[in-house]
């Protein structure tokens, strides 16, 4: 899938990387854009003639925990920042997925690479997602231009946010060589709780009373029997799991009142911060998937409707952000696309093989307005040509 | 400030672009008269006014479509607007070119709890979306303080924020999707219900883009289960570093308060001289810290922000005991701009962002100023974000007072940027501080920025002047980037 013949370079400065794509739009070359690499094989770079690694560009340029603030280098990775934030009793507030494993990878994840991917993990759907924290860059678009967009505050809306743009855009448009993210205190503890048995229909209802009620859900998964029953988790029947995370006493009161509102889908059991995090951890990273030999796919849909996915491909799956997302193994490619453009969602292949292209394309006048808005930014088709299929 | 030159064959043709605007929609949607575009003038930045060549009020998604089509084909500009309470300018009318008005599109389409969101039309109003699911829970995270008169369609425009955007975070933060008819009249729907759009987040940068890439007409928003409880504090200190030192010590205690507003001795003078909060006139600092969720939560977080506040010197303290004392300790500080014009004539209220930690240099440069200036100012805050209001005091009727207010303005601003900030938090650039743009961005941003409005709108008719301080034809900006054709890192690998 990759081309193996593709030279890799490893600039160390945002002026580095001006030149090789400069260079590279002079001549029209294809670059491959890699962070931590771990990503590679989601979509398909067309036939790239080098492969522009952030790897080296990875310093921490500034980090004022009082200003819930972060400037980084794109190659900076996860581990290391989670670690230094963490420090100061902060976080990731998206609590990005490394997915090293599930993809086969022995690279270490960026936060470059999670923010091109536009990638969050379980707290998306209280905290929001990785575009919701990346407040401003400096990068190199396709037209070999240095550019910045954004700020470094918390709170900003000069001009356009091109910030938005980045994020999900997959290095489509152009090399970020810096960013700034917004930080934001990591919660006290946490504590879960567990019904068992229920099928995808009810627990999405379940979830759905969850989000419902004030009681600041921050992670809400469904396992349907087949899929609770793998490892790591073992279970004998079907699991859903809402997180509460803060302060002890508000988490202690949160979970009262939340056990109150799940009463009518079953028994309540309760998992402690040291059990939540742990669960937590298996259902960000998709272990359940990590051993499954068949294509596999992240489908997004309006979470109310995401049971008819997991309907359509026989409970085969793993349900995230209430619902919303959905993690599906599957050979016949139309049979997945079909089940998410139904539920109102989309499907992207995250591992494997299949025909046909990894992103789901757009149509109608959506798609000639992301094509012109890609051209806006690298006209030739220089960086990532065809990852998304563009 | 300065406005394109008004093309004169427009202007000629006005009898004539007004019959055939009538053609697309009822015609009592078309306002031409003087006299009935005297409304229309300007936005809530009224020092600047212009009237409009007409004003289109139309009622459907397809008549939008036809007179923006028509529009295109005629060269024709078009100024997008909802209630026009923008403070930068942002509606300001333009002589050549006609006003479209979402006033009519003010219905609520649906409400999905299910998906915990509400489709609404762009002419709604921020406070009627939270009032159409109150009784049912949930509420509207933004809340922009015009929020009983600004409409949605102007707050996804604009990406309004509000006085609870550091915990629930701006519009753009707070959508799922949006329908817009771009300037050639293609409608175009983006995002959805879900959490996660295919393609580009085009969202995103709809949001916060000032009525220049598209007319939205309808729009997709989050709601939210309203919190059980909420609590507020009233702190006073006697200096500007110890309140701003408890500011920081909040955050590092790892609260993020709902509201964290802070006022500085001339704004908390006149807001209690106003309304009569129960504020301390004799402190030079106010805060007011607003915290939400479960009962337990708000009374141990209280406790907490009470003790880090006394740590800091704080000299007056007070909790709200109940929910009339909790809106009153909010009354002054929502009543601060009004307050601040019962002591001035005229007032301009600036909207930078600041690094927090800057604020007490910054506070005082301003003061410095002012008396340069020979004009009053006082401060409010959104301290928890970064993001100051300084209300300049002026009186227009005295010769060069608005030119000195404008230049103080101006000064603020760019303060701002130099210690790390921004021109704008949450009011947008508008006509307001488009000059000053050049201060953040250099000429490859702007082109950058410029080249998206191309993708959405190349003939630049919809609302030019706005934002970007030169005005490039599209054509023009493909050819900005001219590469220096030297190589500078000989060492590097090549192809």
């Amino acid at each position: 899938m990759l081309d193996e013949a593709a030279r890799l370079l490893t600039p160390t400065t945002p002026e580095e990387v001006l030149e090789i794509v400069a260079e590279a739009a002079a001549a029209t070359r294809r670059i491959e854009v890699i962070g931590g690499g771990t990503k590679r094989g989601v979509g398909r770079v067309e036939r790239p003639d080098v492969a522009l690694s952030l790897a080296g560009l990875d310093a921490v340029v500034d980090y004022a925990p009082e200003e819930l603030v972060l400037t980084a280098r794109p190659g900076a990775r996860l581990k290391d920042l989670e670690k230094l934030v963490g420090s100061e009793g902060q976080m990731l507030a998206f609590e990005p997925p490394k997915l090293a494993k599930l993809l086969g990878s022995k690279g270490e994840p960026t936060l470059g690479g999670a923010l091109a991917a536009n990638l969050s993990g379980p707290r998306r759907i209280r905290a929001g997602a990785a575009r919701d924290h990346l407040l401003g860059f400096a990068g190199v678009s396709g037209r070999a231009e240095s550019f910045k967009a954004g700020g470094k505050v918390v709170k900003n809306v000069t001009g356009y946010d091109l910030a938005k743009l980045m994020a999900g855009s997959w290095g489509t448009l152009a090399v970020m060589t810096e960013v700034t993210i917004k930080v934001l205190p990591k919660p006290k503890t946490e504590a879960s709780l567990l019904i068992f048995g229920l099928e995808d229909r009810r627990a999405v209802q379940a979830m759905a009373a969850a989000m419902n009620a004030p009681v600041d859900v921050s992670g809400a998964a469904h396992l349907p029997t087949a899929i609770a029953a793998r490892a790591p988790l073992k279970a004998e029947m079907a699991v859903t799991a809402l997180r509460i995370e803060g302060f002890e006493r508000s988490v202690a009161a949160r979970v009262d009142s939340l056990t109150g509102a799940l009463r009518p889908f079953g028994r309540v059991e309760r998992l402690d911060a040291k059990l939540s995090r742990g669960f937590w951890g298996q259902v960000r990273e998709v272990e359940v998937f990590h051993k499954e030999p068949r294509p596999l796919w992240r489908v997004s849909v309006p979470p109310a409707s995401g049971w008819r996915v997991g309907e359509a491909l026989a409970h085969e799956v793993l349900y995230d952000w209430a619902g919303g997302l959905i993690w599906a193994p599957a050979e016949d490619a139309q049979a997945v696309r079909s089940a998410a453009r139904a539920a109102g969602g989309h499907a992207t292949l995250w591992r494997g093989e299949t025909r046909g292209p990894a992103f789901d394309p757009l149509e109608g006048p959506l798609a000639a307005l992301s094509a012109r808005v890609k051209a806006a930014f690298d006209p030739h088709g220089v960086l990532n040509p065809g990852r998304l299929g563009n | 400030m300065k406005m394109p030159a008004p093309d004169i064959a427009i202007l000629a043709k006005k009898a004539e672009i007004v019959r055939a605007l009538k053609k697309l929609v009822p015609g009592d949607a078309v306002i031409a008269e003087d006299s009935a575009l005297v409304p229309y003038e300007s936005d809530g930045l009224s020092a600047y006014r212009q009237t409009p060549l007409a004003v289109v009020l139309p009622e459907t998604t397809q008549q939008v479509s036809a007179v923006l089509a028509w529009c295109q084909a005629h060269g024709v500009k078009v100024v997008p607007r909802g209630a026009g309470t923008s403070l930068s300018g942002g509606a300001l009318p333009l002589t050549d070119g006609i006003i479209l008005g979402l006033a009519k599109f003010n219905r609520i389409l649906e409400v999905d709890y299910e998906n915990r969101c509400a489709v609404v039309q762009p002419g709604v109003t921020n406070l009627a979306i939270t009032g159409a699911v109150q009784a049912d829970g949930f509420y509207y995270a933004p809340d922009p303080s015009s929020q009983i008169a600004c409409t949605i369609g102007g707050n996804v425009a604009e990406n309004s924020g509000g006085v609870h955007c550091l915990k629930y975070g701006l519009t753009t933060n707070n959508l799922l999707g949006c329908e817009i008819v771009l300037m050639d009249g293609e409608i175009v729907r983006i995002g959805g219900r879900g959490y996660d759009a295919a393609g580009y987040d085009l969202l995103g940068v709809v949001a916060g883009s000032e009525g220049l890439l598209g007319v939205v007409t309808e729009v997709t928003v989050r709601l939210l289960p309203t919190p059980q409880a909420a609590r507020a504090l009233l702190l006073g200190f006697p200096s500007v570093e110890a309140a701003g030192a408890t500011v920081a010590d909040i955050i590092a205690a790892g609260i993020i308060p709902a509201g964290l507003e802070m006022m500085d001795k001339p704004a908390i003078v006149a807001a209690e001289a106003f309304v009569a909060a129960g504020y301390p006139v004799a402190a030079e600092a106010l805060l007011i810290v607003e915290l939400d969720g479960p009962e337990a939560e708000c009374a141990e977080l209280a406790g907490h922000v009470k003790a880090l506040a006394q740590a800091r010197g704080a000299d007056f303290i007070r909790v709200s005991r109940d929910e009339a004392e909790r809106l009153r300790f909010w009354a002054g500080r929502k009543a601060a701009f009004p307050a601040v014009g019962r002591i001035a004539p005229d007032y301009y209220c600036m909207d930078g962002t600041i690094p927090r930690r800057q604020l007490p240099q910054v506070l005082t440069r301003i003061y410095e100023m002012a008396a340069d200036y020979g004009l009053g100012v006082a401060n409010v805050f959104h301290a928890g974000d970064g993001n100051l209001h300084p209300l300049i005091l002026y009186d227009a009727d005295q010769a060069g007072q608005l030119e000195r207010a404008e230049a103080f303005g101006a000064d603020i601003l760019k303060l701002c940027v130099a210690v790390g900030g921004v021109l704008t938090g949450e009011h947008g650039v508008g006509v307001e501080k488009r000059d000053l743009m050049g201060e953040m961005f250099d000429e490859t941003d702007l082109a950058c920025q410029q080249r998206v409005k191309c993708a959405f709108d190349p003939d630049g008719l919809l609302n030019p002047g706005k934002v970007f301080p030169v005005l490039h034809r599209c054509a023009e900006l493909g050819r900005v980037h001219v590469h220096r054709g030297k190589v500078a890192f000989p060492e590097l690998p090549r192809f």
